[in-house]
């Protein structure tokens, strides 16, 4: 039975996780292009939403750009570029460790202010109080890996990660095997990561997927349309 | 040469009596909804005071519209791209609700229900933001109306640079005139510069400026790119929403809302063509005392036959020429130069223009220091000071405003000349640089100011839009998924509920 949870949970929800991910941000862009915005609050009360939000933000988007490099890139990358594994993990510690606290100061002065402050509580639906919510403890389980970490510096254990997510990109069968042994925080930080991806597309994360980088590259500073009809 | 036609717009001062019709029409057809209370396209309010939102005039703290580099290009004040993107997480130039007000409505069910008492029953506040009492209301969007609150608080009004502002705290000296204010619909609009989605654009027929709703990601960034404050950010839907200039109507040859309803009949529509090649350069003058001239500068002559030739080529339709050479805008602005835009410095080449008002004599003038020209007083001796007016309408150069004045002025002196004594007073016009049939023009627009001289606007051509056979049958307007209202009452992706619509015999 635990093998089959095992199972379930690391070898099967992940393809769940990211097929509603993908299907469900297309239909939602295509059907509902009205409800697809950042929502941001700050109109309502600036209070704690400057030092909050650009805390919560940099964190997280360092995080988000460290695990998709750490766990993406094949390790042969990295043995071919003469990085051992006990240095990568000591780099993802600290980075990632650093991120995390920056992130978690971030969402922590963000959640109160999402569920004290009366004007701000009051436009929240509940998807906007669950994901901060969900981020919060996401981020706090990620920085409680990290004593476990410490504790054997090889990079062992982080190479049985990445072999499992690039196992899942590459649609290898026995990906789920290869974490079987992973602390319990670990495989509850997987598990909480995965439901997050689940999520995405019924919350107000699907902004990340709209991030203006275009914007820089857009000719000259003004836009006009035409209705004519191309011809 | 690129050639470009605008609805462009006129308010005159001169006869704006403060009723706020057109904020109130406008505000039941565009924004009496969820997340939008507090959000007027359209405002009234009562100079000298720092309006709405409060101080909207400070761009020192506001940071809107264009500032001119040292090598002499424009930029948005609050940053180049980069510097804009910087601002994404929280925007420090974004102004807080408080700045508008808290929007408010009465618990008037309290009147009906409350229990027997020594005293009447009241309807006290309550905040629609958040449902909860409000023990005092602190803002409202009208709150200096006929120069309420103290000298001190509206006596911050940017537009006293320059101006020895203490003697008008004093009763006799006092002055006041109204505001209204809507979006400009910018030749060269920051709002649309600082969008990093790139939702917001010009309309290139007609030059109106809109937010497409669903581009718009709700950044917030035009909110603040805007020196007038015209754009609003709807709470509740997250996104950015603006006077749409009442594009359904404009579109079929008539006047927005404030335009049709207002009382004073101060507001006139027409169509101005103007070079779009040398936007950027009118923008990027270098002393902000020339911006009014450069504007002018790029404004065509609708009688000039090669800029009829090139807006053919520019695909301008006939109908569109034929209303530019009877465009109100036109006379007003350019053939006898008695409007201008709001606030040029701020380097958008706004398209709602303004004629000053003219203003009771002064109280040292009434007392017998008056100047006195062909029986006509000085307009320096009027009570609005020049340089106030200045400072709101071309950035600071008095010149200008005092010749419009004294064109106004003159077109009182000459018409009472006629109708009173049944002189025709040449020497009037003349002083002016006028001629007595542009006088009696004016008069005719100005002051009669007949619906049709007022609003002379061309339809749209949609047939060049869209396939019109497609269109039969359609819908209209709608939030969302066109008509589809979805079947189920929750909404999977957070937009907002979709009200139903309940026939009489479901309602019983």
């Amino acid at each position: 039975m635990a093998d089959f949870i095992h199972h379930l949970l690391f070898g099967i929800y992940p393809y769940i996780a990211l097929a509603v991910l993908a299907v469900g941000s297309v239909i939602r862009y295509d059907r509902e292009p009205y409800s697809w915005r950042a929502g941001s609050s700050q109109l309502l009360r600036r209070k704690k939403l400057i030092v909050g939000s650009v805390l919560f933000h940099l964190g997280v988007l360092m995080i988000f750009a460290g695990h998709l490099v750490g766990l993406l890139t094949p390790i042969a990358v990295f043995d071919a570029l003469g990085v051992s594994h006990g240095a990568k993990q000591l780099l993802a510690i600290v980075a990632g460790g650093f991120a995390g606290v920056l992130g978690i100061t971030g969402a922590t002065l963000l959640i109160h202010r999402r569920f004290f402050d009366p004007r701000v509580r009051a436009a929240s639906s509940f998807a906007d109080n669950m994901i901060i919510l969900l981020l919060w403890a996401q981020l706090a389980l990620g920085l409680g890996t990290i004593p476990l970490s410490l504790q054997h510096l090889d990079g062992r254990e982080m190479v049985k990660f990445m072999t499992w997510a690039q196992g899942i990109f590459t649609f290898r069968s026995g990906a789920a095997d290869q974490i079987r042994d992973a602390a319990l925080v670990f495989k509850l930080h997987l598990f909480m990561g995965l439901t997050i991806l689940l999520l995405f597309p019924f919350t107000r994360l699907v902004h990340m997927l709209s991030a203006p980088v275009r914007y820089v590259w857009r000719p000259g500073y003004q836009v006009v349309r035409s209705r004519k009809m191309a011809r | 040469m690129k050639v470009r036609a605008q609805i462009g717009k006129v308010l005159n001062l001169d006869k704006c009596i403060g009723c706020h019709t057109c904020s109130v029409t406008c505000k039941n057809v565009w924004t009496s909804r969820e997340g939008m209370e507090y959000a007027w396209f359209n405002n009234v309010e009562t100079k000298p005071g720092i309006g709405y939102p409060k101080d909207w005039e400070n761009q020192e703290r506001w940071n809107g519209g264009w500032v001119c580099t040292p090598s002499g290009s424009i930029r948005p004040k609050m940053g180049g791209k980069w510097r804009l993107l910087a601002k994404i997480f929280a925007n420090p130039d974004l102004p807080e609700i408080d700045d508008y007000y808290e929007p408010f409505t009465f618990d008037y069910g309290h009147l009906q229900s409350a229990g027997e008492s020594k005293a009447f029953p009241t309807a006290r506040p309550r905040s629609l933001i958040s449902g909860q009492r409000m023990e005092k209301i602190e803002g409202g969007p009208n709150w200096e109306e006929i120069l309420g609150g103290e000298f001190s608080k509206r006596s911050q009004d940017y537009n006293f640079e320059g101006v020895q502002k203490e003697i008008y705290g004093q009763f006799e000296n006092t002055f006041m005139m109204y505001l209204p204010r809507l979006c400009e619909h910018c030749l060269n609009p920051t709002c649309v510069a600082a969008c990093p989605s790139g939702s917001i654009y010009k309309r290139e027929e007609d030059g109106i400026v809109l937010i497409d709703q669903e581009k718009c990601r709700g950044w917030r960034m035009c909110v603040s790119g805007c020196p007038y404050k015209k754009i609003y950010f709807n709470w509740k839907t997250g996104k950015s929403e603006k006077c749409i200039f009442c594009y359904p109507r404009i579109e079929a040859g008539q006047p927005t809302v404030c335009s049709e309803t207002c009382v004073g009949r101060i507001r006139y529509l027409g169509v101005m063509l103007y070079d779009a090649d040398r936007i950027e350069e009118a923008a990027s003058a270098e002393h902000v005392e020339d911006l009014y001239q450069a504007q002018l500068d790029i404004f065509l002559d609708p009688n000039d036959p090669a800029v009829i030739a090139q807006a053919r080529k520019d695909g301008v339709p006939e109908a569109w020429l034929e209303a530019a050479r009877h465009s109100p805008v036109w006379k007003m602005a350019m053939e006898w130069k008695v409007a201008f835009p709001l606030h040029p410095e701020y380097r958008t080449l706004p398209m709602v223009w303004y004629v000053p008002p003219l203003s009771p004599i002064n109280a040292a003038a009434s007392a017998g220091k008056i100047s006195a020209r062909n029986g006509m007083p000085d307009v320096r001796s009027l009570r609005i000071p020049v340089k106030y007016l200045a400072n709101l309408l071309t950035a600071g150069k008095e010149a200008p405003v005092v010749d419009a004045l004294e064109r106004m002025l003159a077109m009182r002196g000459y018409m009472r000349a006629k109708t009173v004594e049944g002189v025709v007073a040449e020497e009037i016009a003349r002083e002016v640089g006028l001629t007595p049939a542009q006088i009696e023009e004016m008069y005719h627009v100005m002051a009669i100011a007949n619906y049709e001289d007022r609003f002379v606007i061309p339809t749209g051509h949609r047939e060049d839009a869209e396939d019109m056979y497609d269109e039969r049958g359609g819908c209209g307007f709608s939030f969302g998924n066109g008509c589809s209202g979805g079947t189920s009452d929750a909404n999977l992706f957070g937009a907002p509920a979709r009200k139903k619509l309940q026939t009489p015999s479901e309602v019983f």
